[in-house]
């Protein structure tokens, strides 16, 4: 659960944390991904490689929708935070058309069914390797963001727009491709979660709050405040659901009001925001 | 006033009923509206306070209470929530507010969605009778339309005595210039505290409103969908003025009523709405409207200077 939520909310802090943009289509975007894999699976297609085809074609949506609509929208956050809600309502109601109201089961790949057992303690194999995606995921933007080029770039854009562009940076062109990186993940994150899951209408509103109080947790735009942020809720979400199911729901929101009240910036958050 | 009683001159219960549910609405946007226009407080979980009273209100009436107790416990509840809303909502400010009322009203929806112990779910809480004040019975639907009409010209005068009083001009005061308005010795986390306690309040009473109309309350009122909708009265109607949620309710309602006669698919209209109106009319439509006028109107003005110093 740590691994998927934290494919759901590294998208969501990236765009967030560097376009200072709340996206509101993000659980929308996961449920999307989703459905895009179970239409992939049904033509036969590998997992993994509907995973990645999720993941692209959400990359070509989410950078559509910058171009077309956020772009125009730059510094105006009530705005923006309309039109990612407005856009999440349209893209529900579509897969609601598209997709049914049924639930949708997607079965996890042959290789990894079955469990593991370590020191004794038996883990399920297919959230093992979800938890090692997301690790790998993680190392991945890290290494992005902190170690190459483009990811100073992204970073200089963030910080100083103007002297950015000055200097070359084709910075509108960067928020694009962060945008579609942060969609892309989104979809990689909701078909992986198939398996564990499954796909049903409603998916978007219940991720959307989940991102939301991980990136409140973790501090906005900070890779390992999401990590961290993913685990803990992940955690908690499971050990809820055993131990007091009526309130699951309502625990997970425990440790972001515990946040607010002691640091509102989040863990690893600079700036209060 | 013509307009007001022009429902009960139809005599179909339909439009009554219509007119009823504007009405309500009506009152849950300009509820909201005390933060969203006059505060600068963008609130996406408004619902969460509506849903509030409904569920109060209908559990105590479960539980047996009279009318009365029913009412004043859904009301000291809704305040304690908003006091609890705003006390955390407000250690923020623009994009993390929005984000904190949102995840607070989820909280309460998932309450009323899980415990089912307390709120029966998803199945909701059915209440047998609306009240009887003074004696008179409220079961037709035109009773009930001048009952929440009379309310919601008392909420609409409040709201206008409460945007001219010292307090509400503060309270713009500290929307606009808030490090100014702490600088000239006022409290400003006070002002929008109180501000929010205000917006809980007639959130309340709409909530009331809503409970005693449908005689029923699900899950469903404490619904992001709830939230954004009462928002986009809000916005639609334009932010600020007094007019424009009323405007932006009987809109929403309007178009939820006749498109759901017509197609399935309200969700992806109300987006679309949403989407059309922050790209064309970000103003709202009220101001939206003037300002089109004004360029209409200056457009003939030099169109007819244009003739008059081509004509000497």
């Amino acid at each position: 659960m740590g691994g998927l939520l934290f494919l759901l909310s590294a998208g969501f802090s990236l765009i967030f944390g560097l376009m200072r943009i709340p996206n509101l289509t993000h659980g929308a975007l996961f449920m999307l991904g989703a459905y895009f894999g179970v239409t992939f699976l049904r033509m036969g297609v590998n997992f993994w490689v509907a995973v990645i085809f999720a993941g692209i074609v959400l990359a070509i949506i989410g950078g559509a929708i910058e171009r077309l609509l956020l772009r125009r929208l730059a510094g105006q956050e009530l705005a923006q935070v309309l039109v990612t809600l407005g856009l999440a309502f349209i893209i529900a109601d579509a897969c609601l058309l598209i997709w049914t109201g049924d639930p949708i089961p997607l079965s996890a790949p042959e290789s990894l069914r079955g469990v593991e057992r370590f020191f004794g303690i038996v883990f399920p194999r297919y959230r093992l390797a979800v938890v090692v995606i997301a690790l790998i995921v993680a190392v991945g933007l890290w290494f992005l963001l902190e170690r190459t080029r483009l990811g100073a770039m992204i970073r200089a854009g963030v910080d100083d727009p103007e002297m950015a562009r000055v200097t070359g940076i084709p910075v509108s062109r960067l928020f694009t491709i962060v945008f579609a990186l942060g969609a892309a993940l989104a979809g990689v994150g909701g078909v992986l979660s198939g398996p564990i899951l499954s796909v049903y209408p409603g998916l978007d509103a219940e991720m959307l709050p989940l991102a939301l109080i991980i990136v409140i947790l973790g501090g906005a735009g900070s890779l390992p405040g999401a990590l961290l942020g993913s685990f803990v809720i992940g955690f908690i979400y499971n050990f809820g659901q055993a131990f007091f199911p009526d309130l699951a729901y309502v625990v997970l929101f425990l440790p972001m009001l515990l946040m607010l009240v002691l640091r509102p910036q989040g863990l690893f958050g600079k700036h209060p925001s | 006033m013509a307009m007001a009683s022009l429902p009960l001159w139809l005599g179909s219960d339909y439009y009554i009923n219509i007119a009823s549910q504007i009405l309500i609405w009506a009152i849950f946007a300009l509820a909201l509206n005390v933060l969203v226009g006059w505060s600068g407080l963008v609130s996406l979980g408004h619902a969460g306070l509506f849903g509030m009273a409904c569920y109060t209100g209908a559990w105590l009436l479960e539980a047996g209470w009279g009318h009365f107790t029913a009412v004043l416990g859904a009301f000291a509840m809704t305040i304690l929530v908003s006091a609890i809303f705003g006390a955390l909502s407000l250690r923020t400010r623009g994009i993390g507010f929005i984000m904190i009322t949102l995840a607070i009203s989820q909280i309460l929806w998932g309450i009323a969605y899980r415990w089912i112990g307390l709120t029966n779910g998803d199945n909701g809480i059915i209440i047998s009778a609306r009240p009887t004040p003074f004696g008179i019975e409220m079961d037709t639907p035109g009773v009930f339309y001048i009952f929440t009409l009379m309310v919601f010209l008392l909420t609409m005068l409040i709201m206008a005595i409460f945007y001219q009083s010292p307090f509400g001009v503060s309270l713009r005061g500290t929307r606009d210039q808030s490090r100014r308005m702490s600088a000239l010795g006022f409290n400003v986390w006070l002002i929008r505290f109180s501000a929010v306690l205000f917006s809980g309040f007639f959130s309340g009473v709409a909530g009331l409103l809503f409970l005693y109309y449908h005689q029923y309350v699900s899950p469903h009122v404490l619904s992001l969908l709830n939230s954004a909708e009462v928002l986009l009265m809000v916005i639609s109607g334009g932010t600020g003025t007094l007019l424009g949620p009323v405007v932006g309710a009987g809109l929403v309602v309007v178009i939820k009523n006749v498109a759901s006669a017509y197609i399935e698919r309200w969700n992806m209209l109300l987006g679309v709405i949403f989407v059309a109106i922050v790209i064309f009319m970000p103003e709202g439509l009220v101001p939206g409207t003037q300002r089109l006028f004004r360029w209409v109107f200056a457009r003939i003005k030099s169109i007819g200077a244009a003739i008059k110093s081509e004509a000497s």
